[in-house]
């Protein structure tokens, strides 16, 4: 059974949905805490929940990247392992530097809480394996700040490495090509603004999340 | 000593704070305002005689996000 932790940080406020995401798609998951220096032994998947972390203090996650438990992130990515960052965790994950890019102010400066579309841009990663390039997925997104920008040369580099992963159909917040979603160099480091945790269950307005989250988990069962 | 640390948003990088507060500028009847850019200041207390490579390596590794902003340390 894929092995799965998801980080606490003071504010995180996502954590237990993406406890329950992965726990439905048959994950064994943890939860850990942002002064933890280790991770569990044998882990597949680190996950970075939501959440305004630190208060949001200096800029969004750049607090909770220097935290005991971000170090030890970085080296379980660097021997390979699975990350997974959303929202407040791709903010995260961009001031770890595991994933290019930062996240700025929405460009409307209105704090958006909404279902987006978001088309599929690339099947090759284990996070997207489930859906078919070109497909518009139903997510929600919830955030201040998820402008994404990216230097002209991190640009290229993204695009010519097919490491966007999502773009937005309707470009709710200014980031730049429409980037939702993007991959590290190893592909196995997703840092996306959309919730897939919020969309498991149509009851919910949609489950269009279902397939990321059942792709990543079988794919690493089989790694 | 002091050290205090302007953090800006690199040139090229937009502002949408700065360019709300000029469009409300421009509300208030203050004409002229051809742009406006925001930014942060960071006072640090520090030991006398800290060696300033070692406030540019606070200022890379922690109060500065290269890819977005660019800044400039005063010694005081």
């Amino acid at each position: 059974m894929m092995r799965a932790a998801v980080v606490v940080f003071p504010g995180s406020n996502c954590d237990r949905d993406m406890v329950e995401a992965l726990h439905q798609s048959g994950a064994d998951v943890a939860k850990v805490w942002h002064k933890d220096a280790k991770l569990p032994q044998g882990l597949d998947l680190v996950a970075i929940p939501g959440g305004f972390s630190f208060g949001d203090y200096l800029r969004c996650g750049a607090i909770a990247a220097q935290s005991p438990i971000c170090s030890a992130v970085v080296d379980h990515a660097n021997r390979g392992g699975y990350v997974l960052g959303v929202c407040n965790g791709f903010q995260v994950l961009s001031e770890t530097g595991l994933v290019p890019g930062a996240l700025m102010r929405n460009s409307g400066l209105k704090f958006l809480c909404k279902t987006v579309g978001l088309t599929v841009e690339t099947q090759d990663s284990a996070f997207t394996a489930g859906y078919s390039q070109g497909t518009e997925i139903q997510v929600p997104i919830a955030h201040h700040d998820g402008n994404f920008y990216a230097t002209e040369e991190e640009l290229k580099a993204l695009e010519s490495e097919d490491r966007v992963a999502f773009r937005y159909s309707d470009n709710p917040n200014g980031s730049i090509s429409s980037i939702a979603g993007v991959l590290s160099t190893n592909r196995r480091v997703l840092g996306m603004m959309p919730h897939p945790e919020r969309a498991m269950d149509a009851q919910m307005g949609s489950a269009d999340g279902q397939a990321l989250f059942r792709a990543l988990v079988g794919q690493t069962i089989h790694a | 000593m002091k050290a205090i640390v302007t953090v800006m948003l690199k040139n090229g990088v937009l502002d949408p704070q700065g360019e709300a507060v000029k469009s409300a500028l421009g509300g208030l009847g203050f004409f002229g305002v051809n742009s406006v850019r925001q930014g942060k200041v960071i006072e640090l207390d520090l030991d006398e005689g800290t060696d300033p490579t070692q406030i540019h390596e606070m200022c890379n590794r922690l109060l500065v996000n290269a890819v977005i902003e660019s800044y400039h340390l005063d010694i005081v």
